[in-house]
């Protein structure tokens, strides 16, 4: 399944990525490979195989108890590229404008 | 050409449990910012989520208590959208196999409810909080704490079955009566505990496609619901009465305003690019989990609420009223219990409520101090027509603030109920003995002279004698001089 230019463009726009012009097809061919790749599992035959079942119920459910492993602030923070007051300093949330 | 509009709701429920939706942070509100927070719910890499049991249970409740279909197994999604409150870049909701599908919320008074039809319920994660911009200097930014980010969320979302903002109003408040009935929230809108956002869409009245609809987000109160809708709906009549289109949007709404905002148009329409979260296994519900939760439903208030009107003969009204809280039809039932049924009904109404209202405090608080049976008894007395209205009010004015039962406190405060005949005969006979000219024209058939003698007997009593009795007093009395028995002698002054 081949990839457009235009579909890279858009792919990148929604994931906030920067790709520069000249890099367009090269990521248009991997991408379309890698759909190739995934593409194989259609040819197989899969009729009556359960899908993949993960663990029972019982294991995957969590008790309702705070278990203690929060960070600080200061180790939550000392990830952020700025913080101010406790809280992480991001760009502005969009304010609205008149219809 | 007349417009109806068309409007859906999406409803946010934060659910009350003691940690968040996928981690082991604590989900309390109040805590200092970015303290309730770890790997998991702030998306490091590595880490790995597991739904919460309790978020799970409290989703089939509601479920179940709006008569959805429960999906034996559902699937966890993710859903990706940037923005600065969101640490993951993607939020853990359920997309195309929602845990709890269908169903419906009755909403208005016992045996007069209208359902409105639901499309689905299901379980995600709640974002951080982000602050206004700030602005120093000439740069902008927000703050953001991410104490809410992954706390539990019902999402509800409602068919278009709503035609005016009213509606949507009464819907929302049925809703949050309901989730506190159920005990899955608090549902205070104040706190974002119960978030509301709408679609909106006006069509020619009677047409049966639907016009272009827009968003509007964070009606975070019934006022706003209420009012927001009706900006929206009041701009898109214009435009399309002008002969305009209306524009697809996402709005805000500032109820302090009353003023519309676009926070994106069509352009900017989000691309959320779901899939199923590879990280969560499927959510199983198996039949036994399903039924302890059915067994543990409690009595639904629209099913209680007829239950009162059908056993004790309330009006629909009242039912309804005394049905607005779980713990208040408790009370109330407690109370009718011992005394009667109507009476109490009156009492829990008016008195209690109004004392809830004045002191701001809980049924709960108010039951501590006047437990039920108490306030019952009361009432008992008042129904046997041994303590009249008035002082019955005083002793529940004394109740609120001291120990002891109705005749512990009547004798604390040195009033004697004169409830008994044997107490007010001596009364009445000396009224009759002061106003002979007012007993002369009762026996000539005027029952306003009647009033006013009860009146005088009420009087003397200090208003301690119930006026029923007093009346039945008089009326004996007057019915024994008319048939040309002798007065007995009052036993002060007499004619
Ligand atoms: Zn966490």
């Amino acid at each position: 399944m081949a990839i457009q230019r235009d579909e890279v463009r858009r792919i990148a726009g929604l994931a906030r990525l920067e790709i520069r012009e000249e890099e367009l097809d090269r990521i248009a061919a991997e991408l379309s490979s890698v759909l190739d790749y995934a593409g194989a599992l259609k040819r197989l035959d899969l009729a009556g195989c359960e899908p993949l079942s993960f663990a029972p119920p019982a294991a995957a459910l969590r008790a309702d108890e705070p278990d203690g492993r929060c960070l600080t602030a200061e180790q939550a923070l000392a990830m952020a590229p700025e913080a101010e007051g406790g809280f992480f300093l991001v760009p502005p949330v969009i304010e609205g404008q008149d219809p | 050409m007349a417009h109806e509009a068309v409007i859906g709701l999406e409803c946010h429920i934060q659910l009350r449990t003691r940690g968040k939706m996928f981690c082991g942070c604590p989900a309390e509100f109040g805590a200092p910012p970015d303290t309730n927070v770890c790997p998991v719910c702030l998306g490091l890499p590595g880490a790995l989520p597991r739904a919460n049991r309790a978020a799970v249970e409290a989703a089939l409740r509601l479920g179940l208590a709006l008569g959805c279909a429960i999906r034996e197994e559902s699937v966890f999604a993710r859903k990706h959208y940037f923005y600065p409150d969101s640490p993951k870049n993607y939020q853990i909701t359920q997309y195309d196999r929602p845990l709890c599908a269908g169903g419906s919320l009755p909403v208005g008074e016992a045996g007069g409810e209208r359902r409105y039809d639901l499309e689905r319920l299901h379980l995600e994660e709640d974002t951080g909080k982000s602050s206004h911009p700030v602005r120093a200097g000439d740069r902008a930014f927000s703050l953001v704490d991410f104490n809410r980010a992954g706390v539990p969320l019902l999402e509800l979302v409602t068919q278009p079955v709503f035609r005016e903002p009213a509606e949507c109003a009464a819907f929302l408040a049925a809703l949050r009566r309901l989730v506190r009935w159920l005990g899955v929230s608090d549902g205070d809108m104040e706190k974002g505990q119960l978030r509301c956002d709408a679609n909106v869409s006006l069509r020619p009245a009677g047409a049966a496609a639907l016009g272009v609809k827009t968003e509007l987000k964070n009606l975070n109160s019934i006022r706003g619901v209420e009012r927001g809708l009706a900006a929206e709906i009041a701009r898109q009549r214009l435009l399309l009465e002008g002969g305009g289109v209306v524009g697809q949007a996402t709005l805000s709404y500032d109820v302090e305003h009353d003023r519309l905002a676009v926070m994106r148009s069509k352009e900017d329409a989000h691309d959320y690019r779901y899939f199923p979260e590879p990280d969560l296994p499927v959510l199983r519900v198996v039949g036994a989990v399903l039924e302890a939760a059915r067994a543990g439903l409690p009595e639904l208030p629209w099913t209680r609420a007829a239950r009162l009107v059908g056993r004790y003969g309330l009006s629909a009204h009242d039912a309804s009223v005394l049905c607005e809280q779980r713990e208040l039809a408790d009370y109330y039932e407690a109370c009718a219990a011992v005394a009667d049924e109507r009476l109490a009904a009156n009492w829990v109404m008016t008195e209690v409520l109004r004392v809830l209202h004045e002191r701001a405090g809980s049924i709960g608080e108010f039951a501590a101090r006047v437990p039920a049976v108490r306030l019952g008894g009361l009432v008992a007395r008042v129904a046997a027509k041994e303590i009249p209205g008035p002082l019955a009010k005083q002793v529940f004015g004394w109740m609120l603030d001291e120990e002891g039962g109705v005749d512990e406190l009547l004798a604390r405060h040195g009033v004697r109920a004169m409830g008994a005949a044997t107490d007010l005969r001596p009364l009445v006979l000396e009224v009759l003995g002061e106003h002979a000219a007012a007993v002369a024209q009762v026996l000539a058939g005027s029952s306003r002279t009647l009033d006013f003698l009860v009146g005088q007997v009420m009087k003397k009593s200090r208003g301690q004698a119930a006026p029923q009795v007093v009346r039945e007093l008089l009326e004996t009395e007057f019915a024994r001089r008319a048939a040309g028995e002798s007065p007995p002698r009052a036993p002060r002054g007499g004619p």
